[in-house]
């Protein structure tokens, strides 16, 4: 899916726990993630520290869609 | 002859301990032959036998990748193997990443021989398909019956040193190796055949398949995210509460657009996930977890996006087919087109 919405124009940011299958699928823009389950999320943590963690998955996909790429990138932290 | 020494491993399911809930079960050797390893070692009859079930859970193996598998690597050497079969895996995806991984690793690390079974479409497949032979399965395990005579085939040839066929012969997904074998014909009276028969109209079959590659190159970045209109589009089968389309736990025959402008948090009351391929706990008690909406929300309202797209879309990719999902895409892209968004963000579990 990333695949082809980006063929279509747009750029994407795949957010996902487990890299290699994005790799293979064919994403440019990748931010690895906590869980399987529970990919932008951690039950372990307090609600607000939960959000915190959240928004600073997120804020670090904008970067990425900022972020001109050549070729496959894992955004690591 | 002694019997070969044979370890097999095995993912919780089929270990018989549960299902997505023991999805995190930490690497160990089965203390009885679980049923699926003892049907196996029928199979094997007297030339092998299996010595040990090496156990994980599907998620705590690819959450854990380094340490699960040195965890895994200890116990099959203590197990003193000749041979390690993994799965069959079927369509499960995180227990085919694990197959192949497992596999990789006791062909680099002990030199010994493996290989597993899984489904064409399984994504371990692509992951591992040049280092790892795979043996070709149905995709679910419905399929067992037949599947687990051809591993233990494939394993008494491997033991027997037997000559490994073709992939059409063996039932294998291709690898691309190349292999020198003799042949009645020299190769120009072979190609001219094939000239002639293509000329004709008529099948033939090529001795050197291209590859194919199938890239898409990254889009430029987004000049200024601040003033860019955002979408969302998750594999993680977050739907509105009750699943109204109804999208099917696994291989989903359809994906969702959902209405979020009323939104500004998702919650255990409005959403939940249809997702069938992991637990869903967490994605239930607060499906923000998957689709980030308060985040978002907050980010829209301090300008640091232009806007958040009122629909995100949805499906669940749990043994969903590649031309499913790519039909999907093609179908939410033009849908994102038309309504002018920028740039997608795309969760998967």
């Amino acid at each position: 899916m990333v695949k082809e919405i980006e063929r279509a124009g747009i750029p994407v940011v795949h957010m996902c726990t487990v890299v290699p299958i994005s790799l293979t699928v064919g994403a440019n823009r990748i931010i690895p993630t906590i869980a399987i389950p529970h990919p932008l999320g951690n039950p372990s943590l307090e609600a607000i520290e939960e959000k915190l963690l959240r928004r600073k998955l997120v804020e670090k996909a904008l970067v990425a869609l900022e972020t001109e790429v050549d070729g496959q990138t894992v955004f690591e932290d | 002859m002694a019997k070969a020494r044979v370890v097999h491993y095995i993912n919780q399911f089929f270990a018989g301990i549960g299902g997505e809930e023991k999805a995190n079960v930490k690497p160990h050797v089965s203390v009885e032959l679980p049923v699926i390893s003892q049907q196996l070692a029928k199979l094997l009859g007297d030339e092998a036998e299996i010595v040990a079930t090496v156990v994980c859970g599907d998620s705590y193996f690819n959450e854990n990748l380094e340490s699960a598998k040195s965890e895994i690597l200890e116990m099959i050497k203590k197990a003193n193997p000749d041979m390690l079969i993994a799965g069959p895996a079927f369509n499960a995806g995180r227990y085919g990443m694990a197959c192949g991984t497992v596999v990789k690793m006791v062909q680099d690390e002990m030199d010994l021989k493996a290989f597993t079974a899984m489904y064409e479409e399984n994504p371990g497949v692509d992951v591992f398909k040049k280092d790892v032979l795979i043996i070709k399965t149905s995709d679910s395990a419905a399929g067992m019956r037949k599947a687990l005579p051809s591993v233990a085939k494939m394993a008494l040839k491997i033991i027997n040193g037997e000559n490994i066929g073709t992939p059409d012969e063996e039932g294998t997904i291709t690898r691309g190796l190349r292999v020198n074998v003799f042949s009645e014909e020299r190769g120009s009276m072979r190609a001219v055949n094939m000239l002639v028969k293509k000329l004709k109209g008529e099948s033939f079959t090529t001795e050197y398949p291209m590859p194919i590659f199938d890239r898409v190159a990254a889009k430029p970045a987004i000049k200024d995210i601040t003033k860019a209109k955002i979408a969302v589009v998750t594999s993680g089968g977050i739907v509105p509460k009750h699943n109204p389309d109804r999208i099917e736990s696994s291989s989903a025959s359809k994906y969702g657009r959902y209405d979020i402008s009323t939104f500004k948090t998702l919650s255990e009351a409005d959403h939940e996930t249809a997702h069938g391929g992991y637990d869903p706990t967490y994605a239930n008690l607060d499906p923000n977890r998957v689709v980030p909406m308060d985040v978002l929300r907050d980010l829209e309202h301090e300008g640091k996006i232009g806007s958040l797209f009122q629909y995100f879309y949805s499906t669940v990719g749990n043994g969903t087919s590649v031309a499913n999902s790519v039909k999907y895409a093609e179908d939410i892209a033009k849908d994102l087109l038309a309504n002018n968004v920028d740039a997608v963000i795309l969760t998967s579990t």
